[in-house]
């Protein structure tokens, strides 16, 4: 009876400090950050003293010229580092996946980026992008020609902060699609190689298929993380010129710091993570999907041997 | 037999490719080096020279406060940076350990004694994963400042503060990648230890513990990353006195008339430990990349 007990309580046991931790000092905070952005509300008052507004926060940001701007170049950056980084790394993929000495070094050296902390890859990339000593602007003089205004001119910045953040995780969709690769089954790819499918055809007709659902959780991970970027550009950029690179989470790290209105940043951290959630549901029910379907193929496949 | 070939000797374009992307990938980090290692003379002057003499004057500067010798090119020495790399590594080290301890009892539990299965599990592990440290710097700034309080102190400022919302974060995808190495151990080896009288405790310590040391070191390698590297939580909660090494960075970070030769001396001491663990521990890390997607 004792030894049923202990055992019954056991996993709460186990369980219950981390539940606690979560609740504390994660889930709270999110269901405040929902009650603030109703808020009008600056950071020396305490939430209590904070006047209730309804959704003005919502209708301001909603007809703010600043905030759009803000949204599009999150927007944009997104999309471009996305799609960017899916190409160069799913190609990279394809074309090292063979048996090459080095390749378990590469992997190793292409972590590095990620592993480093973003504001110290922001700091070397803006020593490279300075305008007189930096690496690019002297590269481009030694060859005769004119040198570029990366950081200081609003369509050049985008670009540079886009740059750096293709050379910091495009190594990140490398990784996964070639460790999708390389788990591929052997067997279909040397059947089509016999049945005489050349290079070209067998990635677009057999291995770019059977990658295809790790490609998209790869693909979204990656969308999601493009909106989470803000050490790098605040570092390299700090949103400037102008607003021209000013991504949502700079943008809200600045409301809440800078122009003190943590009502407003609050209603856009949940327009953020609004969005965001609809990627992850996205996400897990594209995951449950090819589940199922794969789940109802062997069933199939098992069907037809008996 | 043609296809052994085929596969180990290839063509010498592609080792120039994998030639130039290591030069890509690691590039910029040497400069960062060879720039930690000049003055500032020489940094800013217009023949960019690869031939210089390389001085360990900027380090001197960033860690004078700590070195156990007195260097002679410093006139004062401002002990920030020295601080926040003693606070950077207390904050880093105990959120890891608090971490693991705390993710690996409930990975434990929610695979043995099956909670909410494994779909609940990676669905509160994605949607953790996706909150932003923007979305949780109003609301951690205002609880931390305002409610968590014993007395006249809060958490916002101290050290603890700072841990437990390191702890928070990373906890969910620590959950995640230790029961997937947890699901492996065989239940057997579990119920002999308690057919011979172990309890629940020991069982866990004794039997589980070690046979997952690959899980722990690469959840232990992603939670000291995290808490390492990260900046605005860090940058909205610290006082002078609990400030961490990112956070100096970024104050002595100026419109013009930045000092670069020390700054990157201190983003190298920043870079230091990460890079040790990539090559240490590569294999671990790339698990703990690819489990979330490859394996589902």
């Amino acid at each position: 009876m004792q030894a049923a007990n202990t055992h019954r309580v056991t996993p709460y046991l186990f369980l219950m400090p981390a539940l606690a931790i979560l609740a504390v000092a994660l889930m709270y905070p999110i269901g405040y950050m929902i009650y603030a952005s109703f808020l009008d509300w600056n950071p020396s008052q305490r939430i209590g003293e904070a006047a209730w507004i309804g959704w003005r926060n919502y209708v301001f940001l909603f007809n703010d010229p600043k905030f759009h701007e803000s949204f599009g170049v999150t927007i944009v950056f997104a999309a471009a580092v996305v799609t960017i980084e899916m190409i160069l790394g799913v190609g990279l993929a394809l074309l090292l996946d063979r048996n090459i000495r080095g390749l378990s070094l590469l992997r190793t050296l292409f972590i590095l980026p990620m592993m480093i902390a973003p504001i110290v890859v922001g700091l070397m990339w803006r020593l490279m992008y300075h305008p007189t000593v930096g690496t690019f602007n002297r590269s481009l003089k030694s060859v005769g020609l004119e040198p570029i205004p990366w950081l200081s001119d609003s369509t050049w910045s985008l670009v540079s902060i886009i740059i750096a953040d293709i050379w910091q995780w495009t190594p990140f969709i490398f990784i996964l699609a070639l460790a999708a690769l390389q788990s591929l089954p052997k067997s279909v790819v040397e059947a089509a190689r016999i049945d005489g499918a050349s290079g070209w055809q067998q990635i677009l007709y057999i291995k770019l298929p059977l990658m295809l659902p790790v490609l998209i959780v790869t693909c979204l991970l990656r969308l999601i993380d493009a909106f989470k970027v803000l050490e790098v550009v605040l570092v390299l950029t700090n949103g400037g010129p102008g607003l021209s690179t000013e991504i949502l989470s700079l943008r809200i790290a600045r409301t809440a710091s800078e122009f003190r209105e943590l009502g407003k940043a609050a209603a856009m951290s949940n327009i953020l993570l609004f969005m965001l959630f609809a990627l992850t549901i996205a996400m897990f029910v594209y995951g449950k999907v090819v589940e199922v379907r794969q789940a109802k193929l062997r069933a199939t496949a098992e069907g037809a041997g008996h | 037999m043609t296809s052994k070939v085929e596969t180990d000797r290839q063509h010498p374009g592609f080792y120039a490719l994998l030639v130039a992307l290591v030069v890509m990938s690691v590039g910029p980090i040497v400069l960062m080096l060879i720039t930690s290692l000049k003055l500032n003379v020489d940094i800013m002057s217009d023949t960019s020279s690869l031939i210089f003499m390389p001085t360990m004057r900027n380090y001197e500067q960033v860690l004078c406060d700590v070195l156990w010798y007195q260097p002679t090119s410093i006139s004062s020495c401002d002990p920030t940076f020295g601080r926040a790399l003693t606070n950077s590594l207390f904050i880093a080290t105990i959120s890891t350990v608090l971490t693991l301890v705390i993710g690996c009892m409930a990975a434990y539990a929610i695979v043995r004694f099956r909670f909410f299965g494994r779909d609940g599990l990676s669905l509160t592990t994605l949607i953790m994963r996706m909150v932003p440290p923007a979305v949780l710097l109003v609301p951690v700034f205002g609880i931390w400042t305002f409610q968590f309080c014993i007395g006249n102190s809060c958490a916002a400022g101290t050290h603890w503060g700072i841990i437990l919302i390191y702890v928070a974060m990373n906890l969910p995808f620590v959950i995640w990648i230790l029961q997937s190495f947890i699901a492996q151990v065989p239940i057997q080896l579990e119920e002999a230890a308690r057919i011979d009288g172990a309890g629940p405790f020991r069982v866990f310590f004794l039997i589980v513990l070690p046979l997952i040391k690959p899980g722990l070191a690469a959840a232990a390698i992603f939670t000291f990353r995290i808490a390492w590297n990260e900046f605005l939580l860090a940058n909205a909660l610290a006082d002078r006195k609990t400030r961490t090494v990112p956070v100096t960075i970024v104050n002595s970070l100026t419109e013009y008339n930045i000092d670069w030769g020390v700054i990157m001396a201190t983003g190298m001491l920043l870079a230091i430990p990460p890079i040790i663990f990539t090559f240490v521990a590569s294999r671990q890390i790339i698990t703990g990349m690819t489990a979330g997607a490859v394996k589902g």
